[in-house]
């Protein structure tokens, strides 16, 4: 799904935010992104939904070259990307609806369609009657579900999240991780960044350790422990 | 092909909502769009109707024919009988030097200067009238250097010569018109443009959302292509109202002095082919300007 070989990425202005970095996800793997802040997690995420192209080297996502892909190709190749923000990225001044709707507006899904998946996908983030509400109004932790939502609503066959817990208090990050281990079972490629080391310990997924923009470690899906199991339980 | 409809209809009708949130900056706009294409289009109007009520002089095509001072009143006379015969002559007036200087003395004014003339300064004329079907060009060019050639003749004068560089004046004054149209078609563009230059700033974070979830260039031009529309509809509107403004409120003041000339001529506004031309223009305008902005900007901003 995902295949990093080798991959630079130095900055305009001098800053090498990954060094020869190799890492390969497969289809319908999930896997945690760790790392300080800083090392090159976010900017690894940037050149899977290129926003961002590799300096050197390759980077193979869905079975496109991101470092080659002309310009057009890019919003197609986005819409089969849901990408929950640190900073969610909503649009303020419109409804919750609108928010999560605009990935199938732009993929030209009939209005009835569009209706039946936002509700789905606000079911799932357990937003569902709050559809006429702008997300300026919601606390930090929901307008961060209205942006899972908005990333999941268009069915992608890779998730990709940037801290996607990074301002909430713990019971909010678990439920917030519960939904994307949720995606994960049924077939979705997911990759998370996140620092919250002490969070995914809970989660049978594998890590990898991101340390001065190259893989410094990491290890493959460890079993869960037992307390987690039950929270999942709950939140599910 | 229904779908494409549907969201090109929602576009659309979500622009004119946008425009409508911002109901002054909005009006400003279209009014200076308006303004740019009433003054071209009222300019037009009065070089189409100049050219209706000349319409009626260019069958005024008497040729006036002098006679040399030499010429005796009978030498006219046989000049005139002579023009008389010629086919393509419907009529000839004959008007003696001693009439001529008669009318003049009573029209000019100048009665007691004239008395202080030894002798009559006007020679004898021939006033003719070409016959219906001589009366292109061609032919009373033939006839008048026909005429010339007569015994006795001077000067053979067309009096329909002040009516062609009439009209060569008037097709210098509807150049005039087209180039003003043009400059401020450009001018449009212009306004059109930084107006929505401005649009997209103020909707730069959107813009890059929009991109972020897959909207490709052309989705996220759409909308501002259609407030290009919309401001260019809306001053095609105006300077269509201004235009029927200007006629209404010089209509009255144009008949009477018609009517003092003797003419039932009338101001005429713009026809539905002038109209149409004037609003979709306007219309098309608005869309080129957005067009060339928004192709321009919208590439510049991505995502980060």
């Amino acid at each position: 799904m995902i295949r990093f070989e080798n991959v630079w990425k130095r900055y305009p202005n001098g800053r090498e935010a990954i060094s020869n970095l190799s890492l390969a996800v497969e289809r319908g793997e999930m896997v945690f992104l760790t790392g300080h802040s800083g090392a090159g997690k976010s900017t690894l995420l940037k050149l899977i939904a290129v926003i961002e192209r590799p300096t050197r080297g390759t980077l193979m996502v869905n079975g496109q070259n991101t470092a080659t892909m002309p310009r057009s190709k890019i919003p197609p190749f986005r819409r089969d990307i849901g990408i929950v923000f640190q900073d969610h990225k909503l649009l303020m001044d419109r409804p919750v609806y609108d928010n999560v709707g605009l990935p199938l507006v732009i993929a030209g899904v009939q209005e009835k369609e569009i209706d039946k998946r936002v509700r789905a996908a606000l079911d799932q983030v357990g937003l569902l009657g709050r559809e006429r509400i702008r997300p300026i109004e919601l606390s930090t932790g929901e307008q961060q579900r209205v942006g899972i939502a908005r990333a999941i609503v268009g069915k992608p066959s890779l998730l990709i999240a940037d801290e996607p817990t990074g301002n909430l208090d713990p019971d909010l990050a678990v439920e917030i991780m519960n939904i994307f281990k949720r995606f994960n079972e049924v077939g979705v490629t997911v990759l998370v960044a996140t620092h919250d080391v002490h969070l995914i310990g809970h989660y049978g997924v594998r890590r990898v350790v991101i340390e001065d923009g190259r893989v410094a470690g990491g290890e493959d899906a460890p079993p869960p422990l037992p307390s987690i199991v039950a929270v999942r339980g709950e939140a599910s | 092909m229904k779908q494409w409809l549907e969201r090109h209809a929602q576009t659309m009708v979500g622009s004119l909502g946008r425009l409508w949130q911002q109901p002054f900056a909005t009006l400003l706009t279209v009014l200076v769009i308006g303004i740019a294409l009433a003054l071209p289009a009222c300019l037009h109007v009065l070089v189409q109707n100049v050219r209706e009520a000349s319409g009626g002089w260019s069958n005024a095509l008497d040729v006036s024919v002098y006679m040399k001072q030499s010429a005796s009143l009978g030498d006219a006379k046989s000049a005139a009988e002579r023009v008389r015969k010629r086919r393509d002559v419907a009529e000839v007036t004959l008007v003696p030097a001693d009439d001529a200087l008669a009318e003049f003395r009573r029209n000019s004014g100048f009665g007691e200067a004239l008395d202080a003339l030894k002798d009559n300064p006007l020679p004898h004329a021939l006033i003719v009238r070409p016959a219906e079907a001589f009366r292109d060009p061609g032919h009373v060019a033939t006839l008048t250097a026909e005429l010339k050639l007569l015994p006795g003749v001077d000067i053979v004068q067309l009096d329909t010569e002040w009516v062609s560089r009439f009209n060569a004046i008037l097709d210098v004054v509807r150049r005039v018109v087209f180039l003003a149209a043009g400059l401020f078609a450009l001018g449009i563009l212009v306004i059109v443009g930084n107006t929505i230059r401005l649009d997209i700033e103020n909707r730069r974070g959107e813009i890059e959302v929009t991109k972020l979830v897959g909207g490709s260039d052309a989705f996220v031009r759409r909308p501002f292509l259609y407030n290009g529309v919309w401001y260019g509809l809306g001053g095609g509107a105006i300077a269509w109202l201004t235009v029927a403004l200007v006629v209404l409120v010089l209509g009255d003041p144009v008949r009477r002095i018609a009517g003092l000339y003797g003419s039932g001529f009338v101001l005429h506004g713009l026809d539905a082919v002038a109209s149409l031309v004037l609003v979709g223009g306007g219309a098309l305008l608005g869309w080129l300007g957005s067009f060339i902005v928004a192709t321009r900007e919208l590439r510049g901003i991505e995502p980060k």
